[in-house]
């Protein structure tokens, strides 16, 4: 990087530019993966709604019965309350995590292949499928919190906590489907990725504060769910989305744990998806 | 770098072993530029190998391979900037419009933004699909996706474009329509053009150069007609192919090769 000869400034200012430039081909890479899924999405926004099903039924059944029996301590909250940011979560993560199969879908037939001999960087193909999973669990939040707003859940609906919400549904969802690549890419066929999605989701979502406080849990669970990135964003949605709701780890921890690790999947999987088409 | 230049693809000798099969097995091969070169081979010869090596998508296991002036292991990101790849299985998405499969490539090969609409209208048109350019790639016919993944792959303008197995599972009249395009390809812009086949009437109708694999090995090279005279007066491409390989068509076809070769004419019906 740093040049000793005395013309070093040039060379670094070309460096500069050539960065620069980098970036915003990256930024044009990762847009027209994303661009090219979000289409297919609207064109068949069915997936949206049935898979808003689960999210729903569990506000409405086990929300709706744990409030009333108040077997969770969730201090000044009610139990509907404390758990709508959690069941957000859960839809985040159970959209994203099952995201790996698309990608094994377009390898068996050779739509990767194609990406992949293109100069895209490796991690703008990634990103772009990550971002435009972000996207679809952004349609479904909108659907939750119609629900949750019919349920009497004190959503804040000020617009400054809306956009953290959606900022923090981007972020998670890049995450999990990062995490859901990383899979198809190590699995390669559909069957071996369905029982590996299912082993993944149902540990993740339990030993995490979604639908209970991390201070109930007994002490190895505290540890797994301490270092579980979906406890870190339900701690953000806790925090911006209803009303009473705060944060137990500060934001700044939350971010930071989640964007460190989305940098380390996505640098991971950049190496991975390659390998998928040998 | 650009010494090579002449030569768009230069590999020596170049190997390819997937725990204990050797795939591809020491493997020199020159393909000039503007050539409309044929690789052939029967299923499991080491084709679909020996291209992803030369797309980069596979590294190789020894050996090297430089295409279109360079060595595809140390500058993989030049060598994808000048070629096109058309993949046996389908690469178009089916989810998409034709024009919006092109938008995204023409995306990812960084057309200019305001090159990119010409750019895809003429395409569209060369391939014959500007009138179905805005409908869903799902309804087209198998010969329509094929001319739309050769357009997908020629839209930062190429140096050269490898096809594998281009007409596999396609009619006739979709097989012809798809020649014509190629042929005229070269005519018109002097692309070179590596295909692998395995089928004799393919190398008759197109290829200048051929080179004959046989479980992973260079066992020919020369022009159709040269290979042809070589066993005679009336010798045909079937009987030139029958005499390096064996004839065995079928010889150690992978189970994977075949499942792939055959998914894929069935979805282009």
């Amino acid at each position: 990087m740093t040049s000793p000869l005395p013309d070093g400034r040039a060379s670094a200012s070309a460096d500069a530019t050539s960065r620069a430039s980098g970036l915003v081909e990256f930024a044009r890479e990762t847009f027209a993966v994303a661009d090219a899924e979000l289409r297919k999405l609207l064109r068949d926004p069915t997936e949206v709604f049935t898979r808003a099903v689960q999210p729903i039924l569990w506000l409405l059944v086990f929300g709706q019965v744990f409030t009333r029996v108040h077997a969770i301590p969730t201090g000044a909250m009610t139990y509907l309350d404390f758990m709508t940011p959690g069941v957000l979560a859960q839809s985040v993560l159970f959209t994203a995590i099952f995201y790996g199969i698309a990608v094994i879908w377009e390898r068996d037939l050779g739509i990767v292949h194609k990406m992949l001999v293109s100069p895209a960087h490796r991690s703008a193909l990634v990103l772009g499928k990550a971002v435009s999973a972000g996207v679809r669990a952004v349609a479904q939040a909108a659907i939750l919190y119609a629900v949750a707003l019919a349920l009497g859940v004190r959503l804040r609906l000020a617009p400054p906590a809306v956009a953290g919400v959606l900022a923090a549904i981007l972020l998670g969802s890049a995450i999990f489907s990062t995490m859901s690549l990383i899979v198809a890419c190590v699995v390669k066929t559909r069957e071996r990725f369905m029982g590996i999605g299912q082993v993944l989701t149902m540990p993740l979502f339990f030993a995490s504060n979604a639908i209970y406080p991390i201070d109930v849990m007994p002490d190895w669970l505290k540890v797994v769910a301490h270092v579980n990135p979906l406890t870190y964003l339900v701690d953000v949605l806790r925090a911006l989305m209803v009303e009473g709701g705060h944060s137990a780890f500060g934001l700044g921890l939350d971010v930071g744990v989640q964007a460190g690790t989305l940098a380390l999947l996505v640098a991971a999987a950049s190496r991975l998806y390659p390998t998928i088409v040998r | 770098m650009e010494a090579g230049a002449r030569t768009a693809v230069a590999t020596s000798g170049l190997t390819r072993r997937f725990d204990g099969h050797v795939a591809v097995d020491g493997l020199d091969l020159e393909v000039e530029r503007g050539a409309f070169f044929g690789l052939i081979g029967s299923n499991g010869a080491g084709k679909t190998t020996l291209l992803k090596m030369l797309t980069t998508l596979l590294p190789p296991t020894s050996g090297s391979a430089r295409v279109a002036g360079f060595d595809v292991v140390r500058e993989p990101r030049e060598v994808r900037r000048r070629i096109g790849y058309v993949p046996q299985l389908i690469s178009a998405d089916g989810g998409l419009t034709g024009r919006e499969n092109l938008q995204l490539f023409a995306r990812l090969y960084g057309v200019e933004r305001s090159d990119r609409e010409p750019r895809i209208g003429r395409a569209l048109d060369f391939m014959g699909l500007a009138d179905v350019g805005d409908t869903l790639v799902r309804t087209y016919s198998g010969g329509m996706i094929r001319r739309l993944e050769i357009a997908q792959a020629l839209l930062h303008r190429p140096a050269m474009v490898l096809l594998d197995e281009p007409t596999v599972g396609l009619d006739p009249v979709a097989r012809s329509s798809v020649w014509d395009r190629l042929k005229e390809l070269r005519a018109r812009f002097g692309t070179t053009v590596l295909l692998t086949t395995h089928e004799m009437e393919e190398v008759d109708s197109l290829c200048d150069r051929i080179a004959i694999l046989h479980r992973g090995r260079l066992v020919a090279t020369g022009s159709p007609a040269e290979l042809k005279a070589s066993l005679g007066e009336r010798g045909t491409m079937n009987d030139v192919f029958v005499r390096y390989t064996g004839g065995r068509i079928d010889e150690r076809g992978a189970y994977r090769d075949v499942a792939a070769a055959r998914r894929t004419s069935e979805r282009l019906r």
